[in-house]
């Protein structure tokens, strides 16, 4: 317990560290800048009262949505069951099955993207909204599995016993007490799979075709200079992600707080 | 804390596993399949791939299978400094983070265990960069660092770099942007470790008389052990596959490409799938011999 004060400062350094890129961001979002948003020009809201004002930035975001939802909805009902079946039941095939879900995780991303697009290329399935889809599911059904998992494991299943003791049938037993009991784990892993999927570039940019997305937008803005419109919506989306972290963990602080007094 | 998750694979709860058989089967299969699908098939493709030789038509971009293992060796000898170069960016990259990480981890995950509202609020800090686009937070380094922005004057002033020298587009940029956007990764898994950790260990070993660093060699960094690891994979298999950091638009130059890099050119520009397919599964390789090698010397062997 020596100099604990030195270690609180450093700390604190790392996390403005982790911040700065991120307020700087922000901070453009408000830069008065016409094309390239590099030097500070002035402050200005018209980037914030006019988004798509530039190019086709909002098709890209509303295709990046739509595929995050959409990739966010099969993950979490596959990586569920996934969780479920892994932690409740033992099987022989256990040790294969871990091996396949951590697979994804520990390849790079690059491997990811140019194998999906091999074989969507040597099938001869053109790439575009459906490929972008089928990677992102892919890549975010371990990560759902992983967190889903982890609740799975502090479920008591002594309270899914006494709704059986209680003559619950076993779809009541789901949806009455499992369920209700998941649904935080089920919830941080739909939150954590869109937030992967929405903010996947290269993966996404080997299967996309046609199709453009915000960070495929960002990506091929970069070599011209990208637009202010671009800090905004990634600073919108940020704080509202925020928002939902920071009340989850509030929230969670006090519930742990309660249950420990 | 990813990788954690899957290594201590605890003893099924029982009592449940009544009618196993086919409802097992419901839950997993459709999962499994899935990955079977679109992972693993993907993969068999990339081999497939990366045995091709041109057609005899001798368009671009088309190519017949045949087994042209000298694909691999055409590969390494093209493309043999962007291979060494990403797994040295990714090694020194890894290394600084886990250097950065380690004492941030320990503070939110022991000293801050009294204020739970504190802890809670550094961890989001940590994971804070995750919730705004990656590509953004790396062109925002590459303006903050620019020539004419107030930090390279300032670095100039110092006489740090001549003035003839910029700081975007060397190596050092490259491994700098590849750590900071790389850190979260480390933290997480390092933090998951520590916050459980006993402290009753650290007053044992001061009863002892311990010093605190024979106490950290001897108890604290063993314990965190499982955390390091999953941290340095977690980190260091993304970077040595990243390629926008490296990438001219970005903290790069021509001089700073990486394998990522030279997949992206041959698949997507060139039309070269071979080579591209090749190089990816040159990458897949030595991160799988690394990953086992590395988990067998740490001895962590449930890891997988």
């Amino acid at each position: 317990m020596r100099r604990p004060l030195g270690l609180a400062i450093y700390s604190l350094l790392a996390l403005v560290f982790l911040l700065i890129p991120i307020g700087y961001t922000i901070v453009f979002s408000f830069n008065d800048s016409t094309r390239a948003n590099t030097t500070w020009e002035g402050f200005t809201l018209r980037h914030w009262a006019n988004v798509c004002a530039t190019g086709n930035i909002c098709d890209a975001v509303g295709n990046s949505i739509l595929i995050g939802a959409v990739s966010t909805l099969i993950a979490t009902v596959l990586g569920t069951a996934l969780a479920i079946g892994l932690v409740r039941y033992s099987f022989r095939a256990r040790a294969s099955v871990n091996l396949l879900l951590f697979l994804p995780m520990a390849t790079p991303e690059v491997v990811l993207g140019a194998g999906l697009a091999a074989f969507f290329f040597n099938i001869g399935f053109a790439a575009g909204m459906t490929t972008i889809i089928i990677a992102h599911v892919m890549f975010c059904l371990s990560f759902v599995v992983v967190t889903v998992k982890a609740r799975v494991q502090t479920l008591d299943p002594v309270l899914e016993e006494a709704g059986r003791d209680l003559y619950a049938n076993p779809r009541q037993v789901f949806w009455k007490i499992t369920f209700p009991l998941l649904l935080p784990g089920i919830i941080s892993a739909a939150l954590l799979s869109f937030a992967l999927s929405f903010d996947d570039f290269i993966i996404t940019y080997f299967n996309s075709g046609p199709v453009n997305t915000f960070p495929k937008f960002i990506y091929v803005a970069a070599a011209r200079g990208v637009p202010a419109e671009a800090n905004v919506i990634a600073s919108a989306v940020f704080m509202l992600a925020i928002v939902i972290v920071l009340v989850t963990q509030i929230t969670g602080a006090f519930k742990r707080r309660k249950l420990s007094a | 804390m990813a990788f954690a998750a899957f290594g201590s694979a605890p003893a099924p709860n029982q009592g449940t596993s009544r009618k196993s058989g086919k409802f097992v089967l419901a839950l997993l299969l459709p999962g499994l399949v899935y990955l079977g699908l679109f992972f693993l098939t993907p993969l068999i493709s990339l081999i497939m791939t990366s045995l091709e030789a041109p057609d005899s038509s001798g368009a671009i971009g088309a190519y017949v299978y045949a087994f042209n293992i000298q694909n691999y060796a055409d590969v390494v000898a093209n493309y043999l400094p962007q291979i060494l170069r990403s797994f040295l960016y990714a090694f020194v990259a890894t290394v600084l983070a886990l250097l950065i990480s380690y004492p941030l981890a320990y503070f939110i995950g022991v000293r801050m265990r009294r204020y739970p509202l504190i802890q809670r609020l550094m961890v989001t800090l940590v994971i804070a960069p995750f919730f705004i686009s990656f590509l953004l937070r790396t062109i925002a380094w590459k303006q903050i660092l620019s020539e004419g922005a107030p930090i390279m004057q300032w670095v100039h002033q110092m006489g740090w770099l001549s003035s003839s020298q910029y700081f975007i587009g060397t190596p050092a940029a490259v491994v700098f942007g590849l750590t900071y956007n790389f850190i979260p990764f480390m933290t997480l898994p390092l933090y998951t470790t520590l916050e459980r950790f006993d402290l009753r260990l650290l007053e044992a070993g001061a009863d002892l008389y311990a010093s605190p660093a024979k106490i950290f060699r001897k108890i604290t960094l063993p314990i965190s052990m499982p955390g390091v690891i999953s941290g340095t994979l977690l980190t260091f298999i993304p970077i040595a596959g990243d390629y926008v950091n490296a990438s001219r638009d970005f903290l790069g130059s021509s001089k700073t490409s990486m394998i990522g890099n030279m997949v992206e050119a041959d698949f997507l520009q060139n039309q070269d799938y071979p080579s591209a397919a090749s190089l990816s599964v040159l990458l897949m390789a030595v991160i799988l011999i690394l990953v086992s090698v590395y988990v067998k010397k740490a001895g962590t062997e449930d890891l997988l």
